[in-house]
């Protein structure tokens, strides 16, 4: 495999690779990051951007307690998320556990949701801590049952002790089971990598080892998807497109739970990315509550005033 | 087919309803609005559109105010407790934070800066020098400064039109708080947030005469720094002027601080967090449309990054949103007026006439209004005017070097010496070179950070004295030397 021309696969090109990245100040990415939170989205942008938001919802159920039932209504929420509105877009697609990709598959295809995507979390998710072989089997699994995305977790454990080759290995062996029939997420638990400067360097390297999106959490870690980490990530593509000219995209996930903080992040991808980026093609938003959270506020702008919670299906 | 994306920011307006202007303002003196007998407009440099009328302070004015002045200082600030002037100064600040708004919209107006500026810089940090100095007012014993430090009297003061508030508080808190009376006069083209803090001092039942302002130009000016009345004076502008009022002041016994022009170097080490730098060079150059005395007007880059930066950076520039100051998702303001946007456009022009490289940002500029969109100038030398001018107004010059010595060599070239930015990862470097730049303030991986505890300040042609901090305060106060 080539990796772009930038690394040959070994340790020593993956190091020298990585160790040409330019750093990340924290101060100065927390500054530039809280300064575009301020911009002001109101009216027909505010409206365009709900919609936006909306169909890059990766719309999740990632508990322990999923049922087929519980699955299947996500899905019918996910292809109209607003039963009384048929304008409102479907979302970019459903995330689900690894058993639940085929209940998930099914149901969107019977009610006409073909073009939703049933995306699976997946090798030992959300810890990473399995032997290769299980996650292997665990993406085979997912992807055999109709999973077209797949988002895997790094093994951080590797990451922080500096073995970024195996990190590296891993997303090529697991991009080798995607081939052509499933998108790769690679996901960081950036709540675990810490620093801004372990951010950027997990991107390089993810980006390098064939990763189509890179993706901020898992959810079941705090802090998660936080702005300025956003930031980082967009920086990374961005960069990473001017060396390669190849888009990658950015899927945050995790505490973005309303559409004041939905609309934050795409003035970050905005202005940071570039308006390129602005679609569920390269940007995704990994949540549960949000999508609600949006409607209502669709709801708001078309009828002049606040809804009640009860004009929104709660799944 | 791909879609042609792009995410428009409807417009997004702060409120002018916020704020009543009178037509006509006289000047402020001994507590009491006083009507003037000339008067000139102040308009907004944004839309070309007159405001109000400002008066013009003739000898009889700028006497009335020493007087009442003297009188305010000999008989009440003077006697008056350090604890019972700190509880004015807090007044002040708390009044001015509940008027934040007005004084954003009304600065923002008078000067053409961008609303989020004035508003999340400017008025939080005037408010913030209030409040701080006002903690001085009753300690002034133990600020190191001997046992029974004095007020010098009454105090002149001038003060630019670039942070027109800002340098209000830089300069009325610190006198204040060390028991002085001033006659304050803002410049010529933003006088508007001084007549309204004018209104904060009768709110805050500040004593008569205490606070005196009297508008006009710098005729107005000449008889503050030589009236003989006056114990000392403070300006802050250009070094022109500075050297004017240096003369002016050399054969009397008037103390005097001076906060001047700058050239401030901005040097970006190879090993520096390159996207935080570009950020940090936007915001030295392009913050306040580069109408700042400390900005970040030459970018010493080095030459191994000097590509990949100056890439980075025209990307960044392009997204610089220019235009309505009253928006709130406005970056780049109006240039404060248009003496100011032809000196911009006559060095901009040496600069092309001199062989440098120029560059601007993409962006419709309005049609009303003094406007200038982001510049750089790459391929600029030591020797060329746009390297040793201070042109105050968004554009960059960059120059190049190879070693950090010769950084160094170049960023301390220039008669100036008010601040200096250093972008390195290395905790050494940084400090090396901050021990060799000969700048009053050094700022490392961050640039134009102000507080009101930090002492500001230049070397050189940049000034005389420090604002802020303990050393600030001892400006203020006699029989004590000037660190």
């Amino acid at each position: 495999m080539s990796f772009y021309g930038l690394v040959d696969g070994t340790e020593t090109s993956l190091k020298k690779y990585l160790g040409s990245l330019s750093g990340v100040d924290q101060v100065g990415a927390d500054a530039r990051a809280a300064m575009l939170a301020t911009r002001s989205i109101k009216t027909t942008s505010k409206r365009w951007a709900i919609d936006t938001a909306i169909s890059m919802v990766d719309l999740t159920t990632l508990e322990g307690a999923d049922t087929p039932g519980k699955v299947k209504a996500l899905c019918t929420k996910a292809v109209r998320p607003d039963p009384t509105d048929a304008t409102v877009p479907s979302v970019g697609a459903v995330c689900v556990y690894n058993d639940m990709v085929e209940i998930a598959r099914t149901h969107l295809d019977l009610i006409g949701g073909q073009h939703v995507g049933v995306a699976a979390v997946s090798t030992a998710f959300p810890s990473g801590r399995a032997s290769m072989a299980v996650k292997i089997q665990d993406t085979k699994d997912a992807i055999n049952a109709g999973a077209s995305e797949i988002d895997m977790v790094i093994d951080r454990g590797a990451f922080l002790s500096g073995r970024y080759i195996e990190v590296f290995d891993e997303i090529v062996k697991i991009r080798e089971v995607c081939a052509t029939k499933a998108h790769l997420k690679v996901i960081f638990e950036t709540g675990e990598l810490v620093t801004y400067d372990n951010v950027r360097k997990a991107s390089f390297l993810a980006m390098a080892a064939g990763a189509d999106f890179i993706k901020t959490s898992t959810g079941k870690v705090s802090p998660a998807a936080t702005a300025p980490v956003v930031l980082v990530m967009l920086e990374a593509v961005r960069d990473f497109y001017t060396m390669t000219k190849v888009r990658i995209g950015v899927k945050p996930a995790g505490g973005i739970r309303n559409t004041k903080d939905a609309i934050k992040q795409l003035v970050l991808v905005n202005e940071t990315a570039g308006p390129e980026w602005l679609k569920p093609s390269l940007f995704r938003i990994g949540a549960s509550a949000l999508l609600n959270d949006l409607l209502m506020q669709r709801m708001k702008i078309d009828d002049g005033y606040y809804a009640s919670p009860q004009y929104v299906t709660i799944d | 087919m791909e879609e042609k994306l792009s995410f428009e920011y409807a417009p997004a307006p702060e409120s002018r309803a916020l704020v009543t202007i009178k037509p006509k303002y006289g000047h402020f003196i001994g507590g009491k609005f006083v009507a003037g007998s000339k008067h000139f407009p102040t308009i907004n440099p944004a839309t070309e559109e007159v405001l109000s009328q400002i008066s013009l302070a003739a000898k009889a004015d700028v006497d009335a105010a020493v007087k009442a002045a003297r009188k305010a200082y000999t008989t009440t600030w003077s006697k008056m407790s350090g604890k019972e002037r700190g509880k004015y100064l807090f007044r002040i600040a708390r009044i001015m934070q509940e008027r934040s708004r007005e004084f954003a919209v009304l600065e923002t107006l008078d000067n053409g800066k961008p609303i989020r500026e004035s508003r999340d810089v400017d008025v939080p940090l005037a408010a913030a020098h209030f409040f701080y100095h006002a903690g001085w007012a009753d300690k002034l014993e133990y600020a190191g400064l001997g046992t029974t430090p004095k007020a010098h009297g009454v105090a002149g003061q001038i003060i630019p039109w670039n942070f027109p508030l800002l340098m209000l508080a830089w300069k009325v808190a610190p006198a204040l708080a060390a028991g002085n009376t001033v006659v304050l006069k803002p410049a010529e083209t933003t006088s508007l947030t001084a007549l309204l803090f004018a209104e904060v001092c009768q709110q805050a039942e500040l004593p008569a005469g205490v606070v005196n302002i009297v508008t006009g130009d710098g005729s107005t000016g000449a008889l503050i720094v030589n009236h003989p009345g006056i114990d000392k004076i403070a300006f802050t502008g250009s070094t022109e002027v500075g050297k004017i009022i240096a003369r002016a002041v050399a054969p009397t016994k008037k103390s005097v601080t001076l906060e001047l022009g700058g050239k401030a170097a901005n040097i970006i080490f190879d090993d520096a967090a390159i996207d935080e730098s570009v950020e940090g060079i936007v915001n030295g150059i392009f913050f306040n449309q580069g109408h700042v005395c400390c900005a970040g007007s030459r970018l010493i880059l080095q030459e191994s990054i000097a590509d990949e930066v100056i890439e980075k950076l025209k990307n960044r520039m392009a997204k610089i949103r220019v235009g309505d100051p009253m928006d709130k998702n406005t970056d780049l303001g109006a240039i404060n007026s248009k003496e100011q946007l032809l000196k911009i456009g006559e060095l901009s022009a040496a600069g092309d006439s001199e062989g440098a490289q120029r560059w601007s940002a993409p962006c419709d500029l309005p049609g009303k209004g003094f406007w200038f969109a982001p510049t750089i100038f790459t391929g600029v030398t030591q020797a060329h005017r746009i390297a040793r001018e201070e042109i105050f107004g968004p554009v960059l010059s960059v120059l190049t070097f190879r070693t950090p010595q010769e950084a160094i060599d170049k960023a301390n070239n220039t008669p100036f010496g008010l601040s200096a930015g250093i972008w390195s990862e290395k905790g050494a470097k940084v400090l090396w070179a901050s021990q060799q730049l000969r700048a009053g303030v050094i700022w490392a991986n961050t640039f134009n950070k102000f507080d009101p505890a930090s002492p500001f300040g230049g070397y050189k042609e940049s000034g005389w004295g420090r604002e802020g901090g303990r050393h600030g305060l001892s400006a203020y106060l006699k029989g004590v030397s000037h660190e």
